[in-house]
C-alpha cells in the first residue's frame, strides 16, 4: 500500500514537471510581456532594461530551470501585472473558485446520481423520458450560453439574482467564503447550476447505463430469485456495482470542473482563479499562468491519486488481488 | 476580517459624514472592462488607470469637463526662464490621512514618477530637476524649452512624502525582488475620493473625502464609489440592465441599440482622442510578406494614395462601427492641441482614381502584401481590418490579413516586422507634437519605434524639432499644419477615423462625458 502510494507521488512528481515544461515552451508564443508592462510612449532603452532584468533575454530553457528552482522553494515571483506576490494572489482567488466547484460537484453529484437511478428503474415512466430529454439540453448548449441565458431570464427579466461577482463574502481566516451571507449565496446560484449542468447530465447518463448494465446479470436475476427486496437489490447489489466507474469519472471531473470554470467564471465575473488566468492571458502575466497551471496539474494528480484509493474500498476484487499477492 | 470590517468601518463614517453634506449617501456602482493596474499611480502610465488615480491623487494643473486646463494643486505658475517653471501650491491642502501638502511631496513624487520601476517617462522624462524654494514654491527645469509642459505634467498626480515614506512606498514597485510593495493596495491622496478597499480585479471601494479643497465650488453626490472590472461584454451589457450598475464601458457596439432600447439605461457616445489609421512600411527597399519582390511598392506615393482613395471609410462608420465613429483627415482628434479643422478633409473615396493610380505606377493588376492588425486592443479592430482588406481587393490588392492579440501584434509592430498595420494613436499630453514626434520621424533621423512603417520627410522631421521648442503659439500652429499637410500629400499614413467613447448609463445618473475617456466621479449626480 505504502509503496504503491510512493510510487504514485513520483509519477505526479514526473507530470507535474512535463506540464511545467510545455506550458512554459508556449509561452513563448503567447506575445511580449513588455508590451503590457509599460505605456504605449515609454522608450525603447527603458523597454530593454526592464526585458534584461526579468530575464526574458535568456533562452527559454534557462528560464524554465529558474522557475523550477524558485517553484520548488514554493516561491513563484511577482505577479508582472497586479505587481504582488503570486501566491498571495492564488491564496486570495482560490477559495471562490473552490467553493464554487465542490458546490457544481455536489449539485451534479446530488441530481445527477438519482436522477440516472430513477430513470434506470422506471424506463418507461413519462417523467425519465422528460428527464433524458431535458438532459439532452445539459450536453449540447455551451457553457457561456446556458450563464448568458440564464443571466438574462434571472438577472435582466426577473432581477432575482445578481449577474456578476461573488456578493458580499466573510473573511475566516485565510479563507474568504461567500456562503454565509445572503447575497453571497444567492450569486452561487447561477454559476453553479452553469457549471454543474453538463457534469450532472453525464453522472446521470453513465449511472443509468451501467444500471441497467448490471441489472440484466445474472446474479441481480439470482437476488430476485431468493426473495430479495427490490430495495436490496437496486441499492445493495445494483448500485455498489455502478459505483466504480462513476468514482473514476467523478473524480476526472472535478479535476476539470476546477480546471474549466474558467468559462463560467468569465462569464459570472467570478473573482475564482479561473477568471484570473484568463486576464493574466490576456496580460502575458508569465509568472501567473505558470503558477496556475502548475497549480492545476497538482489538482489532477491531487484527485487521480484519491480515485486510485477510493477503488481500494469499493471494488472488493482488488482488494483480494492484494491478498493474493502478499 | 480585516478588509470587512474597514470596509463597514468606513460606510459608517461616509453615513455619518453625508448627513451633513447632502441628503443621503449615494452610492455609484460602475463597471469598466478591465482593472486598475494598481493602487500605486506611477506604476502603469494607461489611461483607465490614470484617470482612476485622478479621483484619489490630484495633478498640479488638472483638465475640466472641456479639456481645458485650469489649477489644481498649483493655484499659479510663470516662466522664470524659458526651461524654469514656477508653481506656487495652494494653500491648506491636507491628505487623505491629515498630513500637509507642500513644496517636498512635489519634489518626492517627481523624482519617485522618475525612478525605475515608474512608467511615468512620457510625462516627467523631459524634467532635469525639481526645487523646493520654500514650502508654497517649486520650480521645475526642463531639459529643453517645452511650450507643453503643463499639458506633460497634467496626468501625474502627487504623492504623500511622509506616508510613502512611512509605508516603505518611497520607490515603485521592483519586479525582481519577489517583495510587495505597500503602495499596491493602499493610497493616500488630496483628491475628492478615499480609498476603502482594494481587491485586484475584483472590487475597489472608493468614499467621498468631505475635506476636499474644491468641495465648494463642485455640485455632485456621489458618496461612495464601487468598481467591478467585468470582461465579458455580455455580462457587463446585462449587470447594467439589471440595475446592478449604474455606468459601465465601453459598451459593446452591438449591444448599443438594445440598451438605448431598453428603457432603463442609454449609452452616451463622443468622439474619442485615439486616432485609428493604417501605417505603411515606407522604408524597406523590398516589402515583407508581398507577391512583390527587389522592390517596395508602398514607396511609391502613387500606390500609398490608390490605397487611400480605395478606401470607403462611411462603409467602414455605418458597417464595422454602427455608426460609432468620426472619420479623419488627421491624426490628431479634434479637441487636443494643435487640430485644425481645415486640415481635417479626407482624400476622396475614389476606386477609378485609386485603380489609376495603381496602373500609374506599374501595378495595373494590384499585388499581395499582408496587413497586421491587433484583435484585442481596438473597437472592432479585427473587422475593421477586414473591411479594409475587401475593399483593397476591389482595385485588384490582395490583402492577407493577420489578425493577432494585441501582446503578440506590439512586439511584431516594434521590430518593424510588417508591411502595413492598423494601430491607434492617443498623445499622453494630448499635444499634435508628440504625434508627429512619435510617428512621423523616421527611426534613422532619431524618430521612434511606433513609427511602425519608418515614414519619413525631411522637412517634416526639421518641423518637429521645432515644433518642440516653438514657445509662440501662433508660430507653433502654423508649424504644426505645415507637418500635417505634408504628411497627408504624402500619404505617410491612412487616418481612418475616431472610435466612439461609448458609456452606458443607467437613467437617472448624470454624468460629463470627458474626451479623453476619463471619468471623474466629481462630475456625478445621481437621482
Amino acid at each position: 500500500m505504502i509503496s504503491f502510494i510512493l510510487a504514485r507521488v513520483l509519477q505526479s512528481f514526473v507530470v507535474m514537471l512535463c506540464v511545467a515544461a510545455i506550458s512554459f515552451s508556449l509561452f513563448t508564443y503567447v506575445g511580449d510581456p513588455i508590451a503590457n508592462l509599460v505605456g504605449i510612449q515609454s522608450s525603447d532603452e527603458k523597454r530593454e532594461e526592464l526585458r534584461e532584468s526579468l530575464g526574458l533575454n535568456d533562452a527559454v530553457p534557462v528560464q524554465f530551470a529558474r522557475f523550477v528552482s524558485r517553484a520548488v522553494r514554493m516561491e513563484f515571483g511577482i505577479s508582472y501585472q497586479q505587481k504582488r506576490k503570486v501566491s498571495s494572489i492564488i491564496a486570495e482567488r482560490l477559495p471562490a473558485t473552490l467553493e464554487l466547484s465542490i458546490l457544481s460537484a455536489l449539485l451534479a453529484l446530488g441530481i445527477g446520481i438519482p436522477a440516472g437511478i430513477y430513470t434506470a428503474l422506471h424506463r418507461e415512466s413519462w417523467f425519465s423520458h422528460l428527464v433524458l430529454s431535458g438532459s439532452l439540453i445539459g450536453v449540447s448548449l455551451p457553457t457561456f450560453l446556458i450563464g448568458i441565458l440564464l443571466i438574462f431570464v434571472f438577472s435582466v427579466q426577473f432581477h432575482l439574482l445578481p449577474s456578476f461577482g461573488r456578493g458580499e463574502v466573510v473573511q475566516l481566516g485565510f479563507w474568504s467564503t461567500g456562503l454565509l451571507t445572503e447575497s453571497g449565496l444567492k450569486a452561487l446560484i447561477m454559476p453553479a447550476i452553469t457549471l454543474a449542468l453538463f457534469q450532472m447530465t453525464l453522472i446521470m447518463r453513465l449511472v443509468r447505463s451501467e444500471m441497467l448494465e448490471v441489472l440484466r446479470t445474472d446474479y441481480i436475476k439470482f437476488a430476485r430469485a431468493r426473495g430479495l427486496s427490490n430495495r436490496t437489490v437496486h441499492f445493495g447489489y445494483a448500485l455498489m456495482n455502478t459505483l466504480v466507474p462513476v468514482i473514476t469519472i467523478t473524480g476526472l471531473q472535478l479535476g476539470s470542473i476546477i480546471a474549466f470554470a474558467i468559462i463560467t467564471e468569465t462569464v459570472f465575473q467570478w473573482p475564482g482563479v479561473g477568471l484570473m488566468f484568463i486576464q493574466a492571458i490576456n496580460e502575458v502575466d508569465i509568472p501567473v499562468m505558470s503558477t496556475y497551471l502548475l497549480l492545476i496539474a497538482s489538482f489532477f494528480v491531487i484527485i487521480n491519486l484519491t480515485v486510485d484509493l477510493l477503488y481500494y474500498f469499493v471494488d472488493p476484487r482488488l482488494r483480494v488481488g492484494r491478498d493474493v499477492k502478499t | 476580517m480585516n478588509k470587512i470590517i474597514k470596509l463597514t468601518g468606513a460606510l459608517a463614517v461616509a453615513a455619518g459624514l453625508t448627513a451633513a453634506v447632502s441628503a443621503q449617501a449615494e452610492t455609484f456602482r460602475f463597471s469598466f472592462q478591465g482593472d486598475v493596474a494598481s493602487m500605486d499611480p506611477y506604476a502603469l502610465a494607461e489611461n483607465f488607470s490614470n484617470a482612476f488615480h485622478s479621483n484619489i491623487h490630484e495633478p498640479l494643473v488638472r483638465y475640466d469637463e472641456n479639456l481645458q486646463l485650469e489649477p489644481s494643486l498649483a493655484v499659479s505658475w510663470k516662466l522664470e526662464n524659458p526651461t524654469t517653471w514656477r508653481f506656487t501650491l495652494r494653500e491648506g491642502v491636507k491628505f487623505h490621512n491629515g498630513n500637509t501638502f507642500d513644496a517636498d511631496d512635489v519634489v518626492f513624487s517627481i523624482k519617485r514618477a522618475q525612478a525605475d520601476g515608474a512608467d511615468m517617462g512620457s510625462f516627467v522624462g523631459g524634467i532635469a530637476d525639481v526645487k523646493e524654494v520654500d514650502a508654497r514654491t517649486v520650480d521645475i527645469v526642463t531639459t529643453e524649452v517645452n511650450p507643453i509642459l503643463l499639458n506633460t505634467i497634467a496626468p501625474l498626480v502627487m504623492m504623500d512624502k511622509q506616508w510613502a515614506e512611512a509605508n516603505g512606498a518611497a520607490e515603485p514597485v521592483d519586479l525582481n525582488n519577489n517583495k510587495e510593495n505597500y503602495s499596491t493596495l493602499h493610497a493616500n491622496g488630496t483628491g475628492p475620493f478615499k480609498l476603502v478597499s482594494r481587491e485586484p480585479g475584483v472590487k475597489t471601494v472608493l468614499t467621498l473625502n468631505k475635506d476636499w479643497w474644491d468641495m465648494g465650488n463642485q455640485s455632485f453626490n456621489v458618496t461612495d464609489v464601487i468598481l467591478t472590472p467585468i470582461g465579458s461584454d455580455a455580462t457587463r451589457t446585462a449587470a447594467l440592465l439589471s440595475g446592478e450598475l449604474d455606468l459601465m464601458f465601453p459598451a459593446p457596439v452591438q449591444d448599443v441599440k438594445r440598451i438605448n432600447d431598453s428603457g432603463v439605461a442609454m449609452v452616451l457616445q463622443g468622439p474619442e482622442l485615439r486616432t485609428i489609421f493604417l501605417g505603411m512600411d515606407q522604408e524597406r527597399d523590398e516589402l515583407l510578406y508581398s507577391s512583390v519582390k527587389g522592390k517596395n511598392p508602398l514607396k511609391d506615393q502613387r500606390v500609398r494614395q490608390a490605397f487611400y482613395q480605395a478606401i470607403d471609410i462611411e462603409a467602414i462608420k455605418s458597417k464595422v462601427m454602427r455608426g460609432a465613429s468620426t472619420p479623419a483627415g488627421l491624426l490628431l482628434a479634434p479637441k487636443l492641441g494643435g487640430f485644425n479643422e481645415a486640415l481635417n478633409g479626407r482624400h476622396a473615396y475614389d476606386v477609378a482614381a485609386s485603380k489609376k493610380l495603381l496602373s500609374d505606377a506599374g501595378y495595373p493588376d494590384g499585388f499581395d502584401l499582408q496587413l497586421d492588425c491587433p484583435n484585442n486592443r481596438y473597437v472592432n479592430d479585427e473587422q475593421i481590418c477586414q473591411a479594409v482588406a475587401g475593399m483593397l481587393a476591389r482595385v485588384g490588392v490582395n490583402v492577407n490579413l493577420l489578425a493577432q492579440p494585441k501582446s503578440k501584434f506590439f512586439a511584431k509592430l516594434k521590430v518593424h516586422d510588417i508591411s502595413m498595420y492598423l494601430l491607434g494613436w492617443i498623445p499622453d499630453d494630448q499635444d499634435a507634437g508628440s504625434v508627429i514626434a512619435h510617428l512621423m520621424v523616421p527611426p534613422a533621423d532619431g524618430g521612434l519605434a511606433w513609427n511602425g512603417g519608418g515614414y519619413g520627410n525631411a522637412r517634416v522631421t526639421e518641423l518637429s524639432r521645432m515644433i518642440t521648442s516653438e514657445t509662440d503659439a501662433k508660430k507653433r500652429q502654423s508649424m504644426i499644419d505645415e507637418a500635417f499637410g505634408l504628411v497627408k500629400a504624402d500619404v505617410g499614413y491612412i487616418p481612418l477615423h475616431q472610435q466612439a467613447l461609448s458609456w452606458a448609463v443607467r437613467n437617472g445618473v448624470t454624468v460629463a462625458q470627458r474626451a479623453d475617456n476619463a471619468l471623474q466621479f466629481w462630475y456625478i449626480n445621481i437621482k
